[in-house]
């Protein structure tokens, strides 16, 4: 039932852990949901994680109480040696949805969290960092532009901008590219891994796909629901960089296969 | 083998010549088609007085009505009393207005952002509403008296609602994630209001100003009606009572004048600030 041991990545990447989950539990009194249970977690510097249960395993409670949107009932969340109490602008979130603000411009959406923690002069004295990452993901011609210019991808883009542009040590992705559609998404996939290996990112991916998660990840942590618990983490000790080519090698499918059976052995299906 | 292809070439034909031609009726320009069904209209009203279906007393030729909007045209031209009169009630929509917009906002504020005016304030609106509000016009005259007061607030009290509703329901259109985008950021309950609530609610707030904008005047001319005064409601009263209808209609379309130019204001006041926001015409003209 617990966490396997979590072996560091053969790239060598991973070191001490910065994001620790201590027997985390969650239980809203009001509404008598038990809703984690006994969660622990620990992402390893600059490494990559994923997880993956069945809807409804609170992933989004597990999520907010990552984000600091929500405290836990029981157990401690440490980032970087502080417990995490509220939201913090080292810790870096992203959703399915890109949601860009359609009155401001591409670059006023990535500056917007620097416009809200430190004001409108700050926000603008960053404009040249926002440039950098907007170069970073391939959107330079499109700093002045509005999002309804934005095709789903190019929006996503700019979400990862608008994410890093406080410089987080953290990212936690809540289903990033779902929305979007297979090739765009495989694409966009392998950027991502670019970028968290360029800034040695310490990454958590919340996902649907079995697929998606074991190319990115060092680990996957298998939630079961009901209380949600971690059932299972799973190393996956594929090299880095990954490539989509990967995926047809067996060794990606035993991982899959691996996952697969977990899953479905929760017999939530 | 060739046969099925060729059929789908026909049909690719087929289907490229349909959508190539439009009915005629829909290849009429805009104008032209506003225009003709305006012509048709008068021909038939004219058509009506020929027969005599209905007496002359009541209702007039169309002739009649164009030359005395030619008419009032002139008096409003020259600067005579029906100017003032029309000045009169522009001065009581364009106050109403801003009474209705500044006081509806606010109130759309508390309830739509506050707890308490959502659950204490919140019903009383509804209640009033539910009101016939013209009925207020007696009250607003004997405790404003006959002047302009008493027209600007009948006006401000019935185009007010629409301002509120708008505004409290702009507050709510920001969906979980975005408010989630917020909180992450550490936005505080002010900034969430300012940079995500307000901008994202504009759209619904223009629509409550833009039913506000008619309303307004439908609220002017109705305290002249009842309250008296040197308004435009009056002339019509007194064109009325004469059974001058020619008059009575050509001071309706004056008036219609000012309520468009009211709700165009609004509208373009909309593409300035709501400029990623698309409309369909029909949301644009009603709601």
């Amino acid at each position: 039932m617990m966490a396997m041991e979590v072996a560091s990545s053969p790239a060598g990447l991973p070191g001490q852990p910065v994001y620790e989950l201590l027997g985390v539990s969650k239980t809203f009194t009001r509404r008598n949901v038990h809703a984690l249970d006994n969660i622990d977690l620990s992402l390893a510097e600059g490494g990559f994680s994923a997880i993956i249960g069945p809807s409804g395993c609170g992933k989004s409670t597990l999520l907010k109480i990552m984000a600091g949107l929500l405290s836990p009932s029981k157990g401690s969340v440490v980032l970087s040696g502080e417990p995490v109490t509220g939201p913090r602008r080292d810790i870096g979130m992203m959703f399915q949805q890109a949601t860009l603000f359609p009155w401001r411009t591409t670059i006023e959406n990535v500056v917007l969290p620097i416009e809200i923690r430190e004001g409108k002069r700050a926000a603008l004295a960053k404009h040249g960092d926002a440039k950098d990452l907007l170069e970073l993901v391939g959107l330079q011609d499109f700093e002045q532009v509005y999002p309804n210019e934005l095709s789903g991808g190019m929006a996503q883009r700019a979400a990862i901008c608008r994410m890093l542009i406080t410089e987080p040590t953290v990212l936690v992705l809540d289903e990033p590219f779902s929305a979007l559609d297979e090739l765009t998404r495989d694409f966009m996939n392998m950027e991502l891994q670019r970028i968290c290996l360029e800034r040695n990112a310490t990454t958590f991916l919340v996902t649907h796909s079995i697929p998606e998660a074991v190319i990115l990840s060092d680990v996957v942590y298998v939630m079961s629901p009901r209380p949600g618990y971690i059932a299972e983490a799973v190393s996956v000790d594929l090299p880095r960089p990954r490539t989509l080519e990967m995926m047809i090698e067996p060794r990606f499918g035993e991982f899959v296969k691996r996952i697969r059976e977990l899953l479905d052995k929760g017999a939530f299906l | 083998m060739t046969h099925p292809q060729k059929t789908v070439e026909k049909a690719a034909v087929r289907q490229t010549t349909v959508t190539e031609s439009v009915a005629w009726i829909d290849r009429i320009p805009r104008s032209v088609a506003m225009v003709l069904l305006l012509v048709i209209f008068l021909l038939l009203w004219q058509l009506i007085y020929e027969l005599r279906l209905i007496s002359p007393i009541i209702l007039s030729t169309p002739l009649e009505t164009i030359y005395d909007l030619f008419y009032v045209g002139k008096n409003i031209l020259s600067g005579e009393y029906m100017l003032v009169a029309l000045w009169v009630t522009t001065k009581e929509v364009l106050i109403g207005f801003a009474m209705a917009t500044a006081l509806g906002f606010f109130l759309g504020l508390l309830v739509g952002e506050t707890a308490f005016g959502e659950r204490a304030v919140m019903p009383y609106l509804v209640a009033i509403n539910a009101m016939p509000k013209v009925a207020f016009a007696p009250l607003f005259v004997s405790w404003l008296g006959f002047g302009i007061a008493s027209k600007v607030a009948l006006s401000a009290f019935i185009a007010i609602f629409p301002v509120i509703v708008g505004t409290a329901a702009g507050l709510h259109a920001a969906d979980e994630n975005e408010l989630m985008l917020f909180r992450t950021m550490g936005a505080t309950r002010w900034q969430t209001l300012v940079k995500l609530k307000l901008p994202i609610g504009m759209p619904h707030f223009f629509t409550g100003l833009k039913n506000a904008s008619v309303l307004v005047v439908v609220g002017a001319v109705v305290g002249e009606f009842l309250g008296g005064g040197k308004g435009f409601g009056e002339l019509i009263r007194v064109a009325a009572s004469q059974l001058n209808t020619p008059r009575v209609f050509s001071l309706i379309i004056y008036l219609s004048f000012l309520g468009l130019a009211t709700f165009w204001a609004v509208i373009w006041l909309q593409h300035r600030l709501v400029f990623w926001h698309k409309e369909t015409v029909a949301e644009q003209s009603f709601e």
